[in-house]
């Protein structure tokens, strides 16, 4: 797995650039651009995401106890734990679909004591659900659309008339839907009903709808839950080939450890709501605590029980 | 008019806009032609009044998610400030008065769609309620808004609009024609747009769509405001064109409940749903009191004919829940195709 995408952290201007997005740069060019200016700022890139001594209960369950994390720009960085470990409480925390009890999540140098969902996305942050949360009555465009609509200026009574500025948000909107759609190749379900397609295209829409605002960070939780092996390697691919074209980092949860050491650049390990181990796959995987904690039961565990 | 249209439907290659235009021509020059009194008075003007209601709902709870049971509250406001506006702001235009009534409802909407912010479901149907007592309260409590009449009943004004008079039932049939055409474009243009996908993002996922930044609170108001914007106007017709009096009692719960069964039975997130339940609503005591006055004679009487309308209503919308929960749009659909289907075959 190269590693030459946490240079991005250092372009990010030109990288998030629309007009880049628009021509759909691709993706070898992106590498290029990469591989030339890795070398200075690989490791010491200002970490995109950082929690600090993130603690959270619900009532007397303590869900997390002073985690720490830290994101590189430009790594997939992974977090695994067992059932319950508080994993997406994490990713709620992120979000600010809960808000820490203490600690603070520091966004591109800006902390929060809860970060404000309502501006998520216009932080330049996007998320996929465990459970699917597609808009069933919407068709698969729209739905990928509705990731841009946030950037909506003109008001329902311009968008009755059809005047202003409507025609070219649509337009904006709807070309960009497309190139998404394209990228993941969903252009062949592209006017069905969300709510009608198999789940694993409906994860699959999930992350276009996530993709098209061009998030900075985009936080996956579970992305291949409930997936057959063949569509998790998939999967796997198209959140590669995501942060290579989009120069997105990535924050993902799951279950399945095979899927996430080949896939990420970095994984911390939850249990109990802390965090035991923190590295890379390599480091990971050789962990005394991780084994015993998570991989060392994974026998028992191989009729899915928990999972 | 359903024949109308089920003769049009093996063109399906024809473009969309062709059977609404259609429709309206004809609504515009034939039914006037061939129509007596007694189709404008009991069938039409209520049919079109109810449509609109529907048109109104339907984009609160239909597309927007957040079930009411105060429409008949919003249809008062209306119906009451144009009336008010009438009378008290001298030659203020028709065309006027409805658009600020209509306002007027709006801003009645957005109060009472605060709860919405906080309630979901069940629990915002239940303090929608409180629209629907208190506007009918205060429009009984308070005699300005009648203007001191004694019954609280009010004759409507005259119906104009740029000096010409719509008289007699052709002629307020075609005054509520084409408001409710006028409302329903606009509807149907507002439910494609991006607000209207805003509206079915927070229907269908709402923690999602704040989280890819869809403004949810403002969203759910404005569904509030636009649709008892409609349903207000849709008050004004009921009273000014249909019943040609304005009173509160008109405009109880069981209204509110018969716009609800119209969105219901016609079909959800569906403008043709709207007016699909609203012929069937109207339409269907006529008929069940023609049929029973036919089979059973005096026993048929009125008592008889208002019990066995809610029987059969009640049977048909929990029949309508089980099997075609889309409502009659469903159902038109799967008729439509399987008519094109054999049309080609053929």
């Amino acid at each position: 797995m190269p590693i030459s995408n946490h240079a991005f952290g250092a372009v990010e201007a030109s990288v998030y650039a629309p007009e880049i997005f628009a021509q759909g740069l691709p993706a070898a060019q992106l590498q290029d651009h990469g591989d030339r200016l890795r070398q200075p700022t690989a490791e010491d890139a200002a970490p995109l995401l950082d929690l600090e001594g993130i603690g959270l209960s619900f009532g007397g369950v303590v869900a997390l106890a002073d985690v720490d994390l830290s994101v590189r720009p430009g790594e997939i960085r992974a977090i695994i734990g067992p059932n319950g470990a508080g994993k997406s409480s994490l990713i709620n925390v992120i979000s600010g679909v809960y808000r820490a009890d203490r600690g603070h999540v520091r966004l591109d140098g800006a902390r929060y004591a809860q970060v404000p969902t309502q501006r998520l996305a216009r932080l330049g942050v996007a998320r996929t659900f465990q459970n699917l949360a597609l808009f069933k009555g919407l068709s698969v465009l729209d739905n990928v659309g509705s990731g841009l609509a946030y950037r909506t200026r003109s008001n329902f009574a311009e968008q009755i008339l059809g005047i202003g500025r409507t025609r070219r948000e649509q337009q904006q909107q709807r070309g960009r839907a497309d190139q998404v759609l394209e990228f993941l190749h969903l252009t062949d379900v592209r006017d069905r009903l969300a709510g009608t397609l198999p789940y694993g295209l409906q994860k699959r829409v999930e992350l276009a709808r996530a993709l098209v605002a061009e998030p900075r960070l985009l936080l996956l939780d579970e992305p291949m839950a409930g997936m057959t092996a063949g569509e998790k390697s998939e999967m796997a691919a198209y959140v590669r080939a995501a942060r290579d074209r989009f120069a997105t980092t990535v924050v993902l949860i799951e279950h399945d450890v095979g899927v996430v050491m080949g896939l990420s650049d970095r994984v911390a390990v939850l249990d109990y709501g802390r965090k035991i181990a923190d590295g890379t796959p390599d480091e990971v995987r050789n962990d005394q605590r991780v084994i015993d904690a998570y991989l060392g039961v994974a026998s028992d565990n191989e009729d899915g029980a928990g999972i | 008019m359903s024949a109308i249209a089920t003769q049009l439907s093996p063109a399906a290659g024809l473009p969309k806009w062709l059977a609404p235009l259609l429709l309206i021509a004809f609504a515009y020059v034939v039914v006037p032609l061939i129509g007596n009194s007694y189709l404008f008075e009991a069938i039409l003007l209520p049919f079109l009044a109810l449509s609109l209601a529907g048109v109104g709902l339907n984009i609160l709870t239909g597309y927007a998610g957040q079930v009411s049971l105060g429409s008949a509250a919003f249809m008062a406001a209306g119906a009451f400030a144009a009336y008010n506006f009438n009378l008290r702001v001298e030659g203020l235009p028709l065309a006027a008065s409805i658009t600020l009534s209509g306002l007027v409802a709006a801003a009645v909407g957005i109060v009472f769609g605060l709860p919405s912010l906080r309630l979901k479901g069940f629990y915002l149907a239940v303090s929608t309620l409180a629209a629907q007592f208190f506007v009918q309260w205060a429009l009984t409590k308070f005699n300005w808004f009648s203007n001191d009449s004694a019954s609280g009943v009010i004759d409507a004004p005259k119906l104009s609009i740029g000096g010409f008079e719509f008289d007699g039932a052709v002629g307020r049939y075609l005054f509520a024609l084409t408001v409710v055409a006028v409302l329903t474009f606009l509807a149907h243009r507002l439910v494609t747009s991006q607000t209207g996908r805003n509206f079915i993002a927070i229907r269908d996922n709402e923690t999602a769509a704040r989280i890819i930044g869809i403004p949810v609170l403002k969203t759910k108001l404005l569904a509030f405001a636009i649709s008892s914007f409609i349903i207000g106007v849709a008050g004004v017709i009921w009273a000014f064109a249909y019943l040609r009096t304005v009173e509160p009692a008109g405009f109880d719960l069981d209204r509110s409940f018969q716009i609800l069964f119209i969105i219901i039975i016609g079909g959800l997130a569906s403008i043709r749903g709207a007016f699909l339940g609203a012929a069937l609503i109207v339409v269907f005591p006529l008929v069940l009191s023609r049929l029973g006055g036919f089979l059973l004679g005096d026993l048929f009487d009125s008592g008889v004919l208002d019990m066995s309308q809610r029987i059969v209503l009640g049977a048909l919308i929990i029949l309508f829940l089980i099997l075609e929960p889309d409502g009659l749009v469903a159902l038109w659909d799967r008729v439509r195709r399987r008519l094109s289907l054999a049309w080609q075959s053929s």
